[in-house]
């Protein structure tokens, strides 16, 4: 028999996402995968997974999903509102970074995630999704992953490996860094701007704007002079790339981002504070605070220990 | 000639070959990419997790849980990759390309600039033997050069909303070709039916940097009826 979990409403931008597909960027593929590393180990952790397993990533308003057949234990990461009804109609509000087992009828309505942006969504045993190139991350701009790399529509049926009979559920503590500091190493293109400009990008307030997608993070804040060249020869690009185009505004480039681009890089968030970064809602305000590789190399340390929450 | 080696972030390094835009330089990129390229295939470094040529730098990204970039540049230091050779990893490829008017969106403006008519300007394109500089921005689209000076002309000073997929694009000494329906500033000058991108074949990207490319003209009847494999 197969299971699966009916979408009755997709949410705004449900995707499908793993660790990302690498080794393919010189050929324009770039490695995608879920925003929020921490969560996405989280969800598979709670409900018993390899850290690695696909992951059904959700972005403000998730999924509306009803399982059709056995049960499954499934859990939901971040901060996220969600109601679990039953079969006769009954609604139970959901607790996140705790799994719960649904049953054949039960409905899980993904409402919303609060104060932040990314949510997952696991079952135990994972979905049953085919790999392109090695992952089941979804690029929709490419049509590249599952469900022909596009986002999850209404009707669609997810289906999943067969889950545990022993349903042990799990629970942890999680709280997002409300901190609004963001840690960066200086871009390749740091002197191309003005002394006044390096000191106000590493001192100012930056505030994220609604154009902002797992694609990259637009910023508004003090205009940022280049001095140099407003253009450069086109180069690979590093997730977590700041580049200032034309209009002196920052642009951070998240996971979907180009594989190449001719714009100025003025810093680059390092890999410790990336999770924080893509979950700071639109309205935001943050500050880039100026670190070296050595304490982005220390600070990695700390967030690998604290992702790997035992 | 390898200039210097930076730090992107935490996990990725630029090896920067100086500011020419040449297949000189571009070849020297080439080579240390392939060379990453097998090292990687072989197991002589681990953590590495991409490998990124453009004209006149080579970006490598890593998994900093295995590898730090102090180790990286390390191995970059220390081998000798100049002895790479492009002919083992790199092909020629034919592609075809109708010029009918229907596509060539951009040749008056083309005309115009370069004194040439239609025709000479097709003829130029057609025996250029191109070289594959890059592949990127979106999935397998190339950056091909050079071509003759006569055929140089700028962007467009407003860029396409859209472009349709297989559209050939000139602008300076540089050819490309959109293997997605996108935005974009380059003259076009006709359609190839070839799909150089399909991520459910073994080969995803037709072309890899470091190959040659050669144009074969076609009728508007031979595009209409041409089949991918």
């Amino acid at each position: 028999m197969n299971n699966y979990f009916k979408t009755l409403r997709p949410g705004v931008n449900s995707t499908f996402q793993d660790l990302g597909r690498f080794g393919l960027q010189h050929l324009g593929i770039v490695p995608s995968g879920c925003m929020d590393k921490s969560l996405f180990f989280l969800s598979n952790k709670l409900v018993g997974n390899k850290f690695s397993e696909g992951t059904l990533e959700f972005a403000y308003q998730g999924p509306l999903l009803e399982l059709v057949g056995e049960s499954a234990l499934v859990s939901i990461s971040g901060k996220v509102n969600f109601n679990i009804i039953n079969k006769n109609g009954e609604t139970k509000q959901g607790i996140s970074n705790e799994s719960f087992v649904v049953s054949d009828g039960d409905k899980i309505d993904i409402l919303s995630t609060i104060n932040s942006v990314y949510g997952y969504f696991s079952i135990f045993g994972g979905f049953k999704l085919k790999e392109t190139k090695g992952s089941i991350s979804t690029l929709v701009r490419a049509k590249i992953g599952p469900n022909n790399g596009d986002k999850l529509k209404s009707e669609e049926k997810i289906f999943f490996n067969k889950s545990s009979p022993g349903f042990k559920t799990k629970k942890f503590d999680f709280d997002f860094d409300k901190d609004n500091t963001i840690r960066a190493m200086k871009g390749l293109q740091f002197d191309y701007f003005s002394k006044k400009s390096q000191e106000d990008f590493f001192s100012k307030e930056y505030k994220i704007t609604r154009l902002t997608d797992r694609m990259g993070m637009r910023l508004e804040g003090e205009k940022l002079e280049n001095m140099v060249n407003k253009n450069i020869k086109s180069e690979g690009i590093t997730k977590g790339s700041i580049q200032i185009p034309g209009d002196g505004q920052p642009i951070v480039l998240l996971s979907d981002h180009p594989t190449i681009g001719g714009y100025p890089k003025i810093a680059n968030v390092i890999t410790a504070d990336y999770d924080k970064l893509v979950q700071k809602t639109p309205g935001s305000k943050i500050k880039f605070k100026l670190v070296d590789l050595v304490v982005a190399e220390n600070l990695f340390q700390d967030y690998i220990k604290k992702i790997n929450i035992s | 000639m390898l200039k210097k080696i930076s730090n992107i972030g935490d996990c990725g390094i630029t090896c920067d070959f100086g500011d020419e835009v040449s297949k000189k330089t571009n070849k020297e990129v080439i080579k240390l990419f392939n060379f990453i390229q097998e090292s990687v295939k072989s197991k002589k470094i681990k953590g590495i997790l991409n490998y990124t040529p453009s004209y006149n730098k080579l970006i490598i990204n890593f998994d900093l849980g295995e590898v730090k970039s102090k180790e990286v540049i390390e191995f970059i230091k220390n081998s000798d990759y100049s002895k790479t050779t492009l002919s083992k990893t790199n092909k020629l490829v034919e592609i075809p390309i109708c010029y009918d008017e229907e596509f060539a969106l951009d040749i008056k403006r083309l005309e115009q600039k370069t004194k040439l008519n239609f025709k000479e300007i097709a003829k130029e394109h057609l025996n250029t033997e191109f070289f594959v500089y890059m592949i990127g921005f979106v999935p397998g689209q190339p950056f091909l050069g050079d071509l003759n000076k006569n055929l140089y002309h700028d962007r467009l000073d407003t860029p396409r909303v859209k472009i349709n997929k297989g559209s050939v694009g000139i602008v300076e000494k540089f050819c490309t070709i959109y293997t997605f329906d996108s935005p974009g500033g380059w003259n076009i000058i006709g359609k190839t039916p070839l799909d150089l991108f399909n991520i459910n074949k073994k080969d995803t990207s037709m072309l890899s940097p470091g190959d040659t490319v050669k144009f074969k003209s076609i009728t508007k009847k031979e595009l209409l009826s041409f089949k991918n494999e």
